[in-house]
């Protein structure tokens, strides 16, 4: 018995089709305020395929494939700890009125984390209106 | 049993790793959940990276001998890639980040594209579908790495000339339809439909070699002001090389998480060129030649320059003010003393707000973030379609090193090269003060008439300078009093 599953053709047009969707709608609702985070956001989220870099280095078998594989695997996770890094400091930074300033520390992060929900009825109202 | 058991886990983790991914970026969509969606994004590309490392139980027995020396290999470059773009990520200037964001989202590229170059070289790919996909996705990914590292270069204003060569859109048409040709010429000798005149690596590498200069050719004819939106149509094309890539690996996760960013980054594309009036078609296909003498609407008035501290003396007996920031602010760093002196106007009881327009900045949304990087409340940044009705009833706005988003040419002198653009009402203040280094135009090149009107004063000087000069003067006016 194996869990292996095998897509075809359709059923990956399929998926492709739902998730397009899924990405379209979920950027539709994006506030212009945060286009710039929101493009490195996407950006990290395709740092995914680090995955696929680390399978296919797995399962090389000869030097050139040994090679190609590790570039595949360190441009990757250069792509997704480089896209994490950027999104997760610009967004520390954006605080509503009332919170301590300055996001720039991981403590400040944090609070500020906690502050946003607080106010999170207010933003939502806010949000509401425009 | 060990086999079934590793496949359960990934397959189980991978799911919850789309998922999360997908959770993420839609918490991503409003300023007050945002912080958590990249948390919640991190927690599934974590898991799925640990997870990953299940597959040495299911290696293809070809690999078997060298999987030591691959675990090494693999977890090496982990360490090594994340920990060299994680510090650079950290360390890396605000006002950078547009190219930061065009170096890691080539990397993505590049990452498909090498999986894709492995299955390529290893003839790993069955069947016609799987062979057309692979390659597809590595045409894809591989015009989005060379593309994303011109892009990096012209926004790190290594390049700093745009190319214009005539006939080079014809050229780098050639070259595309060529690589394509290669590409369909090699998924049939790959499917075994036909005996190629040359070995197929070689056509790999025919067929990838053509694939870096189309990125390249393609990216350098255009400005840096378009920069921002050839970024976000290289990261919808990353995405699109993941997914292709995911399809061949068999990979669900790579396709939901790349398709996802397909599609979002498409939708953003397109949203980015509405709101600096172009059209994408034009920015990618079009090599402009030097701008064209444009008929400049005829000047009335003149210049009235005035003292930093009176208009920030005037500023502070307002009612309110709307400032509108641009590039310039955040070239002399200003950001943070213009908050200083706004929280001095706050305390004497005036109205502030900032108004954005969708261009300021070298990316759509990146004032927004240079101001949020100074302390300023999110809640007082308005966007132009909700600030600009409020211009009308300010008594003043204050526009800091910005021009083209204020030019009021924009609205009526059709012959304008920006007409159409949508702008900041700040001509209908009662009063508008203009910080700006000096009597430069904008990067249309085009004279400002906002800036001979009326009611508009200039004040020259480094924008900085300008706003730590304004925050004396009203100082000092508190203290006279007291």
């Amino acid at each position: 018995m194996t869990f292996q599953i095998t897509i075809g053709g359709f059923v990956a047009l399929y998926i492709f089709m739902v998730t397009a969707f899924a990405g379209w709608v979920i950027i539709g609702r994006v506030p212009a305020i945060l286009h710039t985070p929101l493009m490195s956001g996407s950006n990290f989220v395709h740092g995914i395929v680090v995955v696929g870099g680390i399978y296919t280095l797995l399962n090389a078998s000869s030097p050139l494939e040994q090679l190609i594989g590790f570039f595949a695997v360190l441009l990757g996770s250069g792509n997704a700890a480089g896209g994490f890094a950027v999104t997760q400091r610009m967004l520390a930074m954006f605080q509503p009125s009332g919170a301590p300033a300055g996001g720039h520390t991981k403590h400040g992060a944090h609070k500020a984390h906690g502050t946003a929900r607080s106010v999170s009825k207010a933003a939502r109202a806010q949000a509401k209106k425009s | 049993m060990l086999i079934m058991i590793s496949q359960l886990i990934i397959g189980g983790v991978d799911l919850a790793a789309a998922f999360l991914l997908m959770f993420g970026l839609w918490r991503m969509s409003s300023p007050v959940t945002a912080p958590s969606g990249i948390l919640v994004a991190g927690v599934g590309m974590l898991v799925a990276v640990v997870a990953s490392f299940l597959y040495v139980f299911t290696v293809d027995a070809a690999a078997r001998p060298h999987l030591p020396a691959n675990i090494a290999l693999a977890a090496g470059a982990l360490v090594l890639g994340a920990g060299v773009a994680w510090w650079s990520g950290r360390k890396v200037a605000i006002t950078a980040m547009p190219q930061a964001v065009a170096l890691f989202n080539g990397m993505g590229g590049g990452a498909a594209a090498a999986i894709a170059a492995v299955e390529l070289f290893g003839n790993r790919a069955q069947g016609w579908v799987a062979s057309i996909v692979t390659l597809l996705g590595a045409l894809i990914g591989t015009v989005s790495l060379s593309g994303s590292v011109i892009a990096w270069a012209k926004l790190d204003e290594l390049l700093k000339k745009p190319l214009h060569v005539p006939g080079l859109q014809l050229f780098n048409g050639a070259i595309l339809l060529a690589g394509l040709a290669v590409g369909g010429y090699l998924a049939l000798s790959l499917a075994g439909a036909l005996t190629p005149l040359l070995p197929n690596t070689i056509l790999i590498e025919i067929f990838f070699g053509m694939a870096v200069l189309y990125g390249i050719l393609m990216t350098l004819p255009i400005g840096g002001a378009d920069m921002p939106v050839v970024i976000s149509v290289y990261n919808a094309f990353t995405g699109l090389a993941v997914g292709l890539e995911g399809f061949v690996l068999q990979n669900p996760a790579l396709m939901i998480a790349g398709m996802l960013v397909g599609a979002a980054g498409l939708l953003l594309t397109l949203l980015m060129a509405k709101a600096m009036n172009r059209s994408v078609v034009k920015i990618l296909f079009s090599s402009f030649g030097p701008a064209a003498k444009q008929k400049q609407g005829a000047i009335k008035g003149s210049l009235k320059p005035v003292q930093p501290s009176d208009a920030g003396i005037f500023m502070h007996y307002a009612k309110s003010v709307i400032i509108v920031p641009g590039y310039g602010l955040a070239a002399a760093q200003g950001q943070g003393k213009l908050y200083d002196f706004v929280k001095l106007l706050q305390a004497g009881g005036v109205k502030v707000t900032f108004a954005i327009h969708p261009v300021a900045g070298r990316m759509p949304g990146q004032m927004d973030v240079l101001l949020a990087e100074a302390g300023v409340p999110y809640d007082l940044i308005k966007q132009l379609a909700d600030v600009n009705d409020e211009f009308k009833t300010a008594d003043v706005a204050l526009v800091i090193g910005a021009n083209d988003v204020v030019n009021p040419d924009a609205r009526t002198v059709k012959s304008s090269p920006i007409y159409g653009m949508p702008i900041l009402n700040a001509d209908q203040a009662k009063k508008c003060y203009v910080v700006k280094r000096g009597d430069g135009k904008g990067y249309a090149g085009i004279v400002n008439p906002l800036f001979y009107a009326d009611d508009t004063y200039m004040v020259y000087g480094d924008a900085a300078a300008v706003c730590v000069a304004m925050t004396e003067a009203v100082r000092g006016l508190g203290a006279a009093a007291a």
